[in-house]
């Protein structure tokens, strides 16, 4: 049993290949799950390594170290195609959670509930995941590959996700749904990334939600027959949701989280097209 | 040195100074620092970040420290209540504001609280209350209804001075606050030193199971750090316990055969490093599931598992009341309204989990623990452990929380027996998931409920038939069977009524009290229903409210008849200003929102003070010593709702001296005589009558020592008393008196049981010799298209007769609100399903909107100063009211609560598109 804090990625990537630790960063999954008991693996804190935190404007688009918290997120200066992950990010949990949660800790974590998978969907996210064998990037629709379930090796963690940079202009923004205000597991969650023209018509638009499908999902079908119409004048049909699978849970039953999705989804729209001003 | 041992030794900065831990892998920072460091200030109350309770900041930035891997703690500072309170002015500022403000009730989520506010106040030394929202959004608070706790943060630029010298009527800041807003306040689980020998209690994975239990003095000889194990066989006296006589069927450890998920069958003591690294499962039982009967419906079914001998169909007991002929007036009313009504498991959610201490004091075993009723725990091991009462002594703990389910023992017998067992100091506190799963629960009912009324608007029969699930064991179940009829008429005139209450025995938690003992239950059903009947009559529901509102003279369903102190018609009038105000606001709302919908609804209650006819005394001591100090033996259960401050300042009123001068002392059954539980709204009325009378009477022993006046002044010096009689002063030297056993040399102890009679069997008498009224107006907001519903506003009038201290009467009105907007729209406990606080919800400081208090005084003759008890009717109407709220703005009638988006959503669409 032990505890290691490697400052240098190679070390914690050694440490990862020669097996049986689990990582650690923020640690509000991995305590808010830990059964009574002791540790069953050693734990792997990656906080210390520099390399994993910041945000990095690049040529390509912005770089977010795999150990950025949500309130670094939250606070950074991005240009407002962000707004959606920034306003998600002022959604997962409490400041608390905020302040110690990382974006690669929701993501690894996988819950079809993850408050930050719909916004970097919309934000065509991709995930750098690396090892002592190497670096691979995967879209984000591949990495989460089920409930809990993601595409990491055993040997690999993921090291930092890549937004491409936005279409010029295009503003996000993210609704959430639970049955309080704070601390709230989503019921159905949606994010938009919506360009416009100069009369007001859609160029651009990327539609993701979550909680109700296995992993969240982006609605192409809608997004393709949004391109040419007004934000405010969104008619969804049902092919529209036709990605989603929602389930009943103690939360919230399948046919209300279809009815609340195709609603939600239709203000997100507006509120990032209201956004444009 | 060893490279390994250095980079397991973790230094940082606490409250100021250096730290240095050598913590487990993967060991929580909040142990750590209570474990290790001493810094008890930081409160556990989930392990899972749920409820923001052990915040401290680490580099300046507020963190859960139970989500903290302490090894993260190196070279960081770190600082938690205590060492804030002490070094930054702004939370000294904070600390002071908090005690003004009344926004620690019980205490437990105060240091999260002021810690995430003080985070806030750093970065935004003005907040607005958005802000202040969205910066304590975290930490979640079960008493105080969060209205007093933004206040407390908005205000801190300014300490507002107490108010008064703590007479009857003052609204003075709580006597035993400072603790709690320092972080010195000790709860259960802050009791025991650090290295105590813990207890882990094996728990049935099933809702019903037989089992066989394996070696386990072969385990405890083998695992290291096992010190002992218990189970059913080490109970030396009954095995069974309960709180109501003839219904004590609940055993410590079960036997052979588990009754609910959750329960007991045997206890594992250990060294605190042996408990961390148990795995349950290593402990050998072996487990068979059996057929289980989860609801009163599957419990009465012909084949059921019969729960407990003698009673068949598994029924627990039946209360009724029976006045007039309820049938007859039915079948002659002019409108007719009925329905049936459910409502969930509800769980109390105090942010304290159930945690005490427990030692050998020779021969007698001490047991410092969380508790509504110190002197039923002694009662209640004494059977269990077969000792005399001297042998036991239970020395509460500071309660973070109670509401009914601190009434009933959780951890003092495997605490006691421990003890004995080892001979060594135990501690014991209770997981989340412990506490949720096995720990009482609100009742789920169902109810049939006709209600007639004639053209002119006045009531015209009442059937009642309910059905509450009481779980696995009985706990506070009959209370409820015969609570709900004697109050299922709500506060208003019904002639012909007739009302049945069942609990059903069934393979769930027990259901036991819960503020309001039923009552809320079937404040639903009444509430929504007198809104039909106003529909159908075309009449204006409150004015509805206020025709029908008992009067004083009129007899209750009971047939008591009170000549004096019927209080509902001055609340429910006290809301007509509100009413049309917030009736037109939403008029005017609706017609320029599709989307959004506003609505506005009352309801009304009524609950009875104290114990249903059955005796129920308090008894209060007082006494002086020599050198002129006064104490005040308090033994009526601070639970947060006041009761420290509440009965001193009754009798520092009634002695004449200033609250200030009492020293408190206990609670403590060697050193308070027994105040009864905290329950029922008992304490104000019936300890504060007993501490009335003891301050009276030594009062009058102190004025007829100098053949003083009633009239004169008493001032309590050094060592003397100075009487001021008109010119005349007169001075009792204390010290020429001789001084009893106990050190004083005046005391006095006076007992107050209120007057009621037995009830027939038709439920006629006098059940209780006082009621307190309530009306609330809740104006809710719903979002048609989504089905969420958000309360704006809340108008509760409250009939108190007299309020003691106005500052807590707004303090319980407000936590009662938050519990029933709670119930109304969100809380439902599902045993195997919500054993967490981020599954099972209450609000959060975002969801309890603002609450209008108004005080109505319609003085009881029977009341201390005129008082009534108050705890229990803050809840009592406001789930109904959000109800009839929603209704007004929708047209969608909820049946059933908690009112979730997806219900409400479903109600929606059924009134709006007939699907």
């Amino acid at each position: 049993m032990g505890y290691h804090a490697p400052t240098d990625l190679n070390e914690a990537l050694d440490r990862l290949a020669a097996g049986g630790v689990r990582i650690v960063a923020g640690g509000t999954d991995h305590f808010a799950a830990r059964q009574p008991g002791p540790e069953p693996v050693p734990l792997l804190d990656v906080t210390r390594v520099a390399a994993l935190r910041g945000i990095t404007r690049q040529d390509d688009g912005w770089r977010i170290g795999a150990a950025t918290s949500w309130t670094d997120i939250a606070r950074a200066d991005l240009p407002p195609a962000f707004d959606g992950l920034r306003a998600a990010a002022r959604e997962v949990g409490g400041i608390q959670i905020q302040n110690a949660g990382t974006v690669a800790g929701n993501l690894c974590n996988a819950s079809p509930a993850a408050d930050g998978v719909p916004p970097l969907l919309t934000l065509a996210a991709e995930i750098e995941l690396r090892s002592v064998r190497g670096t691979r990037r995967l879209p984000l629709s591949e990495f989460i590959t089920g409930p809990r379930r993601t595409a990491l090796a055993a040997d690999e963690m993921v090291t930092a996700i890549h937004v491409p940079a936005p279409p010029e202009g295009a503003r996000g923004a993210f609704h959430k749904l639970g049955a309080r205000r704070y601390l709230v597991i989503s019921i159905t969650m949606s994010a938009a990334l919506i360009g416009l023209d100069a009369a007001g018509r859609i160029t651009v638009a990327r539609v993701a939600v979550g909680a109700c499908s296995a992993v969240a999902q982006r609605l192409t079908a809608l997004e393709s027959d949004l391109i040419g119409r007004r934000p405010g004048e969104v008619a969804l049909a049902p092919a529209h949701l036709e990605p989603l699978a929602p389930i009943d849970d103690m939360r919230a039953g399948a046919a209300y989280r279809s009815a609340a999705a195709a609603e939600q989804v239709a203000r997100v729209i507006r509120t990032a097209g209201e956004a444009h001003g | 040195m060893d490279k390994r041992v250095e980079k397991d030794t973790v230094a940082f900065t606490l409250n100021g100074a250096p730290a240095r831990i050598t913590p487990r892998p993967g060991e929580r920072l909040s142990e750590s620092l209570r474990e290790r460091l001493e810094a008890r200030d930081v409160k556990i109350g989930c392990n899972a970040g749920d409820c923001g309770a052990c915040t401290v900041l680490v580099d300046g930035a507020p963190v859960c420290a139970c989500l903290m891997p302490a090894h993260q703690a190196e070279g960081r500072v770190v600082d938690t209540l205590r060492g804030l309170v002490a070094r930054d002015p702004a939370t000294g500022r904070l600390a002071r504001n908090f005690e003004a403000q009344g926004a620690a009730q019980c205490g437990i989520c105060t240091p999260g609280m002021m810690v995430a506010a003080t985070a806030l106040l750093r970065e935004t030394p003005a907040p607005d209350e958005r802000q202040v929202m969205d910066a304590l959004g975290g930490v979640l608070c079960r008493c105080t209804g969060y209205r007093k706790i933004i206040e407390a943060v908005l205000a801190t630029g300014t300490v507002p001075a107490p108010s008064g010298n703590g007479a009857v009527g003052d609204a003075i800041r709580r006597l035993d606050g400072a603790a709690k807003v320092e972080g010195h306040e000790a709860f259960g689980d802050d009791i025991a030193p650090a290295g105590t020998l813990e207890i882990a209690l094996i728990r049935s994975p099933h809702p019903r199971a037989a089992f066989r239990l394996g070696d386990l003095d072969g385990f405890a000889a083998t695992t290291p750090g096992i010190v002992a194990v218990l189970s059913a066989a080490d109970v030396p006296g009954r095995n069974l316990y309960g709180v109501i006589p003839g219904f004590e069927d609940q055993p410590v450890f079960a036997e052979t055969e588990t009754r609910f998920r959750g329960e007991p069958v045997a206890a594992i003591i250990g060294t605190p490093e042996a408990i961390a690294g148990l795995d349950p499962g290593s402990v050998p039982v072996d487990w068979t599931r059996l057929p289980d009967a989860p609801t009163p419906q599957e419990a009465m079914a012909a084949g059921a598992p019969q729960l407990h001998p003698g009673h068949p169909g598994n029924e627990m007991c039946t209360g009724h009341v029976r006045r007039g002929d309820a049938d007859a007036a039915l079948a002659r009313a002019d409108v007719l309204a009925q329905a049936r009504f459910s409502t969930g498991f509800v769980e109390h959610a105090y942010i304290e989990p159930e945690a005490g201490f427990a030692c050998m004091d020779g021969d007698k075993v001490e047991v410092h623990a969380c508790t509504q009723a110190p002197v039923m725990d002694r009662d209640a091991l004494q059977g269990i452990l077969a000792l005399p009462a001297e042998r036991i002594r239970i020395i509460p703990s500071a309660v973070g929380g109670g509401f009914g389910a601190k009434l009933d023992i959780s951890v003092q017998p495997y605490l006691a027996l421990a003890a004995i067992k080892t001979g060594q100091p135990v501690r014991l506190c209770y997981s989340r998931t412990d506490s949720m799963q096995a720990t009482t629960k609100r009742h789920p009912s169902e109810i049939d409920l006709r209600i007639g009324a004639a053209r002119d608007g006045r009531i015209c029969g009442m059937a009642f038939d309910g059905i509450f699930n009481t779980g696995a064991y009985a706990s506070w179940g009959p209370t409820v069977a015969n609570r709900v009829p004697v109050h299922a008429s709500g506060p208003y005139m019904v002639a012909d009524y007739r009302a049945r209450a069942t609990g059903i025995y069934t393979n769930a938690p027990p259901a036991g009290a819960f503020r309001g003992f039923g009552v809320p239950q079937a404040a639903i059903a009444q509430e929504s229903l007198f809104d039909d009947l106003a529909g159908q009559l075309g009449m204006d529901p409150l004015e509805f409210r206020i025709a029908n509102a008992l009067e004083n003279g009129q007899p209750t369903v009971c047939g008591q008849v009170f000549s004096q102190g019927v209080g509902i018609k001055s609340c429910l009038t006290a809301l007509r200003p509100a009413w049309a105000r917030e009736r037109a606001a939403a008029e005017r709302f609706n017609a320029e929102n599709p989307t959004l919908k506003r609505g506005v609804g009352v309801a009304a209650g009524w609950y009875g003070c104290g114990n249903t006819s059955l005796p129920n005394p308090s008894t209060i001591k007082a006494g002086i010593r020599a050198d002129g100090t006064l104490f005040l033996h308090q033994g009526a259960m601070d639970i947060g709702q006041g009761a420290n401050t509440v009965i001193a300042q009754i009798f520092a009123t009634a002695l004449g001296v200033a609250v200030g001068r009492l020293e408190l002392v206990g609670p403590d059954t060697d050193r308070t005589p027994d105040a009864g539980k905290t329950s029922a709204s008992r304490q104000t009325f019936v300890t504060g009558n007993a501490a009335r009378l003891s301050g009276e009477a030594l009062r009058r022993e102190i004025l007829a020592r100098v053949n003083a006046g009633p009239e004169a002044e008493i001032i309590l010096g050094a060592g003397a008393i100075e009487v001021r009689d008109d010119a005349t002063t007169h001075r009792i030297d204390l010290a020429a008196l001789t001084p009893d056993a106990e050190g004083y040399v005046l005391r006095s102890e006076e007992t107050y049981d209120p007057p009621t009679k037995p009830l027939d069997a038709d439920g006629q008498g006098v059940p209780y010799a006082q009621f307190g009224y309530a009306a609330h107006l809740a104006v809710v907001e719903v979002d048609i298209a989504l089905g969420t519903a958000r309360a704006v506003r809340f108008v509760a009038a409250h009939d108190v007769g007299r309020a003691i201290n106005p500052l807590m009467v707004e303090g319980q009105v407000q936590g009662g609100i938050a519990q029933g907007l709670g119930m109304a729209l969100m809380e439902e406990y599902l045993p195997g399903r919500t054993e967490n606080l981020h599954d099972y919800l209450i609000p959060t400081i975002g969801d309890v909107p603002e609450i209008e208090t108004i005080i109505i005084e319609e003085p009881d003759e029977h009341g201390p100063y005129g008082a009534k008890g108050l705890g229990e009717h803050a809840l009592i109407p406001t789930a109904p009211a959000i109800l009839n709220a929603i209704h007004h703005a929708t047209g969608a009638r909820l049946r059933r609560v908690p009112a979730t988006p997806s219900c409400l959503y479903a109600a929606i669409r059924e009134v709006r598109d007939g699907t």
